[in-house]
C-alpha cells in the first residue's frame, strides 16, 4: 500500500520531480508566508482605508451632468430625482413612467423604480456606499431623448447620512449636436474602445506570461490589478505624492510584492508538487481572501485619484475630441506594450521567458534557470497589472472590485488571442476592448460585457487556439 | 454573549436551507470535478437557469409547478450542451474560463432592464411558491429537536430538499460504480488512454456535464422555492466558489463528501458569523477594528482562506483519497 502511494505521488508530481515528503519546515514556511501575504495586504490597505474614511469621497464623478450637482440632505438615506424636460415653449414637463434601477456597486442592493406623474422617483437605500443609477432608455417617451444618449448610467458615492439627487438631463425632440450622428458616436466609442482595450492588454499580458511559463491560470490576477490601483491611491491621495511619482512607486511596490509572493508562496508549493489544478483553486481562494481584505480596509466606496480628474477641455483630433488624460493613457499603454515586446524579443531574460513558455523541459535542460525566470514573470506580471490598475483608476475610479470586474475581460482577451502567447493577449485584449465599447451602439450599456464573453465562447468553437495561438492536436 | 443562540443558529445552519442547497450543488460538482475531472466554475449558471426556469414558467406563463421544474431541467441540459460543445475538446482550464464567464453572462442577462418583462430585471421574480406551499403536509407550528427550531414552511422545504439530496447521492453512487462511472474515472486519470481504448471521451464528458448540471439546477430550484422568489444577484460567482469549498472540504470523488462538507461548511460559517456579530454588538471588538457591516466580509475572507489551506494541506478533504483527485492538468 505504502509503495503504491509513493508511486502514485511520483507520477502525479509532474515534470518537477518526485514529491518531497511532507516535513514540518516547509509547512511552517508556507503558513508564515500565507500570514505574511495577508499581513501585507492588510497593512498596505489599512493605511489607505482610514485616511479615506476621514475624507469621505464627496467629489462627484467628473462626468456629472450640468445641473446634476449633488445635493446632500440630512434626512434618511434616499436616492431621488425628477425627470423632466423643457418643451417647445420652454415649459417644464415632467415625464411619467420611466424605469430606473438604483443598485449598489457591490451588488448587495438593487431596486427598480418608475417615475410618478410629477416625474419624480425616490428610493430608500440601506446606507453609505457606491451606487449606480441606470435609466432604461426604452421607457423614455418617443418625443423626448436623453441629452447624452450614451450615458444611461450614473455612478455616485453616498456618504454617511447623505441623500442625493440623481439627474438624467432630457431634451425635447431628436437629439442634436455633433455627438448624435452614428458615425461620430462610432468614432468616439472606437477611441474609448482602444483606450479600454489597451488597459486590458497591459493587465492581460502578465496573465498570459504567467500562464505560458507556469501553466497556471491565475484567477487572482484581478486582485493584482486592484492592488496596484490601491497602492497608487495610498501614495497619491493618502500620502499626497503627485501621480507622476506615485504611479512608478506603486508599480515598484507591486513588482516587489509579485516577486516576493512567488519566492515565498508559489515556489515552495511547486517544489512540494502541488498540482496545477490545486494551484488554480488556490489562486481563487487567494483572490477571494485578498478581495475582501480590500473591501474591509478600503470600504465599498469608489474613490478618485487626486490628479487629472477634472478634464473638460478636450483636444480635437479631426472628428473626435479626446481629453488629455485619455490621450496620455493611450500613449503610455502603447509605449509600455512596445517596451514589453522589445523586452521579450531582445533581452536575455525575455528570450528565456519565451523559451520557458514554448517548452519548459527543453528550456530547463538547455541550462535556463526556470524557477528564476518564473520569478521574473511574476514580478513583471504584477508590475504590468499595477500599471493597468492605475490607468483604469485614472480613467474610471478606484474600487475594491475593479480588478475582479476586469478579470473576465482579461480572460476573454487572452483566450481570444491564444492562451499563453504574449502578443496574442495584446491583440485579443484590443479586440475585446473595442467590442465592449462599440457594442453599446446596439445594446444597452449594462449588457456590454456580455457580448465580449459570448465572442469568447464563439471563438473557442471555431478557433480554439485563439487568433495567434498555434494549432495543436486536441481531443 | 448568548452562546445558546450561537450554537442553535450554527446547528440550524448545518441542516438548514443553505446547507441543503449547497449540498445539491456540490453533489453535481462532484460528478463534474471529482469523478470526471471537469473544472466547472459555472455551477451557479445551472442553478440560475433552474431557478429562472421555474420562476418564468409559473409566473410569466402561468404553468403548474411540475412543468416549471421540467423547464428548469431542460434549460440546464441546454446550458450544458452550449458550454460543453466548444470546451470539452480542449484543456481543462478552457472549461474553467468559459463556465465562469457563462455564469456571469447569465446573471447579466437575467438582471438586465432590457428583459425586465420576462425576468423582472434586478428585482427578480416573486411569489411563485404557491403550488409548493399548498402541498405542505405540515400543519402550523414549530418543528425541531433540542435547541433547533424550524417553522412549518422551513421544515417542508428541508424535507423536500434533503430528500432530493439523498436521491441525487444515491444516483451518483449508482452511476459511479457502473461501467459508465468507471469510464468517467478513467477519463479523469488519463484521457488519452481512454480514447485509445476506443471510448468517445467527448460524449462521456458531455453526459457527465449534463447530469451534474441538472443536479445543480435542482439546487437553484430549491433555493428559489424556499423563498418563492429568485433574485439575480444571489447567482454570482461567489456561489460557485462556496459550492467548491463545500465539495473540497468533504472530499471530492467521495459519495458523502459534498453533503458532509456542505453541512460542516455552513456550521463553521454560521458559528463564526454569529460569534463575531455578537462580539461586535457587545463591544468586545471595538468599532475601530470591526463594524457590523464588516462581519459579513470576514466570512468571505474565511472562505478564501479555507480554500487555500485545504488545497495546500489537504486537497483530498476530510474523506477523500489523494490519488483520486484530478489536481494536475494534462
Amino acid at each position: 500500500m505504502r509503495r503504491l502511494r509513493g508511486r502514485a505521488d511520483a507520477v502525479g508530481a509532474g515534470p518537477l520531480g518526485p514529491r518531497r515528503r511532507l516535513s514540518a519546515r516547509p509547512l511552517i514556511r508556507l503558513l508564515v508566508t500565507l500570514v505574511a501575504v495577508v499581513g501585507v495586504a492588510l497593512v498596505a490597505t489599512a493605511i489607505a482605508g482610514p485616511a479615506g474614511a476621514q475624507d469621505p469621497p464627496t467629489t462627484a464623478p467628473p462626468t456629472t451632468a450640468p445641473g446634476g450637482a449633488p445635493a446632500p440632505v440630512d434626512s434618511g438615506q434616499v436616492v431621488r430625482g425628477i425627470l423632466r424636460y423643457d418643451d417647445e415653449d420652454g415649459e417644464e414637463v415632467p415625464v411619467e413612467g420611466i424605469d430606473l434601477t438604483i443598485e449598489s456597486q457591490d451588488g448587495t442592493f438593487s431596486q427598480d423604480v418608475t417615475t410618478d406623474e410629477d416625474g419624480a422617483f425616490e428610493v430608500p437605500v440601506p446606507g453609505p456606499g457606491a451606487y449606480v443609477a441606470t435609466i432604461d432608455p426604452d421607457t423614455i417617451p418617443e418625443e423626448v431623448t436623453l441629452k447624452d444618449e450614451d450615458r444611461t448610467e450614473l455612478a455616485f458615492n453616498l456618504g454617511p447620512n447623505q441623500s442625493r439627487n440623481v439627474l438624467f438631463p432630457l431634451q425635447f425632440g431628436e437629439g442634436t449636436g455633433s455627438s448624435d450622428t452614428f458615425f461620430n458616436r462610432f468614432l468616439r466609442l472606437g477611441v474609448e474602445g482602444i483606450k479600454f482595450g489597451l488597459i486590458i492588454a497591459i493587465c492581460a499580458v502578465g496573465l498570459s506570461l504567467i500562464f505560458g511559463t507556469t501553466g497556471l491560470v491565475n484567477f487572482a490576477h484581478g486582485e493584482m490589478v486592484t492592488y496596484g490601483a490601491i497602492i497608487g491611491y495610498l501614495f497619491n491621495v493618502t500620502i499626497g505624492i503627485p501621480m507622476l511619482l506615485a504611479a512608478p512607486l506603486a508599480i515598484l511596490v507591486a513588482i516587489i510584492t509579485g516577486f516576493g509572493i512567488d519566492r515565498a508562496f508559489w515556489r515552495p508549493l511547486n517544489r512540494r508538487g502541488t498540482g496545477l489544478i490545486a494551484m488554480l483553486v488556490i489562486t481563487i481562494g487567494l483572490g477571494i481572501l485578498v478581495r475582501y481584505i480590500f473591501l474591509y480596509q478600503f470600504q465599498g466606496f469608489t474613490r478618485t485619484y487626486a490628479d487629472y480628474q477634472l478634464q473638460t477641455r478636450g483636444l480635437e483630433l479631426g472628428p473626435v475630441t479626446i481629453v488629455p488624460r485619455d490621450l496620455a493613457t493611450i500613449i503610455i499603454s502603447v509605449v509600455v506594450l512596445v517596451l514589453v515586446a522589445l523586452f521579450l524579443q531582445r533581452t536575455r531574460i525575455g528570450k528565456a521567458m519565451r523559451a520557458v513558455s514554448d517548452n519548459r523541459d527543453l528550456a530547463e535542460s538547455s541550462g535556463i534557470d526556470v524557477e528564476k525566470v518564473v520569478g521574473y514573470v511574476w514580478a513583471a506580471g504584477a508590475g504590468l497589472a499595477a500599471l493597468g490598475g492605475i490607468l483604469l483608476g485614472l480613467s474610471e475610479q478606484v474600487s475594491w472590485l475593479m480588478g475582479f470586474q476586469l478579470l473576465l475581460l482579461m480572460f476573454a482577451g487572452t483566450t481570444l488571442g491564444g492562451l499563453g502567447t504574449a502578443y496574442g493577449a495584446l491583440v485579443g485584449s484590443l479586440v475585446v476592448g473595442m467590442f465592449v465599447q462599440l457594442s453599446t451602439l446596439f445594446v444597452a450599456p449594462e449588457l456590454k460585457n456580455v457580448g465580449a464573453l459570448i465572442i469568447l465562447i464563439l471563438i473557442l468553437l471555431v478557433r480554439p487556439q485563439g487568433i495567434l495561438g498555434q494549432a495543436e492536436r486536441v481531443g | 454573549m448568548n452562546w445558546e443562540n450561537i450554537f442553535s443558529n450554527a446547528l440550524e445552519s448545518a441542516i438548514g436551507r443553505d446547507a441543503m442547497v449547497y449540498a445539491l450543488a456540490a453533489v453535481g460538482l462532484n460528478l463534474h470535478f471529482g469523478y470526471t475531472g471537469l473544472l466547472n466554475f459555472g455551477q451557479v449558471g445551472f442553478m440560475a437557469v433552474g431557478a429562472y426556469g421555474v420562476g418564468i414558467s409559473v409566473i410569466e406563463f402561468g404553468w403548474p409547478l411540475w412543468a416549471g421544474v421540467l423547464v428548469g431541467i431542460v434549460a440546464a441540459t441546454m446550458l450544458a450542451l452550449v458550454l460543453g460543445v466548444p470546451t470539452l475538446r480542449l484543456r481543462a482550464d478552457y472549461l474553467a474560463i468559459v463556465t465562469i464567464a457563462a455564469g456571469e453572462i447569465l446573471r447579466f442577462i437575467f438582471r438586465a432592464a432590457e428583459f425586465r418583462d420576462f425576468t423582472g430585471g434586478s428585482n427578480g421574480i416573486n411569489g411563485f411558491a404557491g403550488d409548493f406551499n399548498d402541498a405542505n403536509p405540515f400543519s402550523n407550528g414549530q418543528y425541531g429537536f433540542w435547541i433547533v427550531k424550524f417553522s412549518e414552511t422551513q421544515i417542508w422545504v428541508l424535507t423536500v430538499g434533503w430528500t432530493l439530496v439523498l436521491l441525487s447521492v444515491l444516483l451518483i453512487w449508482a452511476l459511479v460504480r457502473s461501467p459508465w462511472g468507471r469510464v468517467l474515472k478513467a477519463i479523469r486519470e488519463d484521457e488519452d488512454a481512454v480514447r485509445a481504448l476506443g471510448k468517445n471521451v467527448y460524449a462521456y464528458k458531455m453526459q457527465s456535464l449534463i447530469v451534474g448540471g441538472v443536479i445543480g439546477s435542482f439546487a437553484g430550484m430549491m433555493l428559489a422555492l424556499s423563498a418563492g422568489s429568485v433574485q439575480p444577484d444571489n447567482y454570482g460567482t461567489a456561489t460557485t466558489f462556496f459550492a467548491y469549498v463545500c465539495l473540497l472540504l468533504g472530499g471530492a470523488a467521495t459519495i458523502w463528501g459534498p453533503v458532509v462538507g456542505s453541512m460542516l461548511f455552513w456550521l463553521i460559517m454560521s458559528f463564526t458569523e454569529n460569534m463575531l456579530r455578537q462580539a461586535v454588538d457587545n463591544d468586545y471588538i471595538p468599532d475601530s477594528i470591526m463594524t457590523g457591516t464588516q462581519v459579513g466580509q470576514v466570512r468571505f475572507m474565511l472562505v478564501g482562506l479555507l480554500l487555500v489551506l485545504l488545497m495546500v494541506f489537504r486537497p483530498q478533504g476530510i474523506f477523500g483519497d489523494r490519488r483520486e483527485i484530478a489536481m494536475t492538468t494534462r
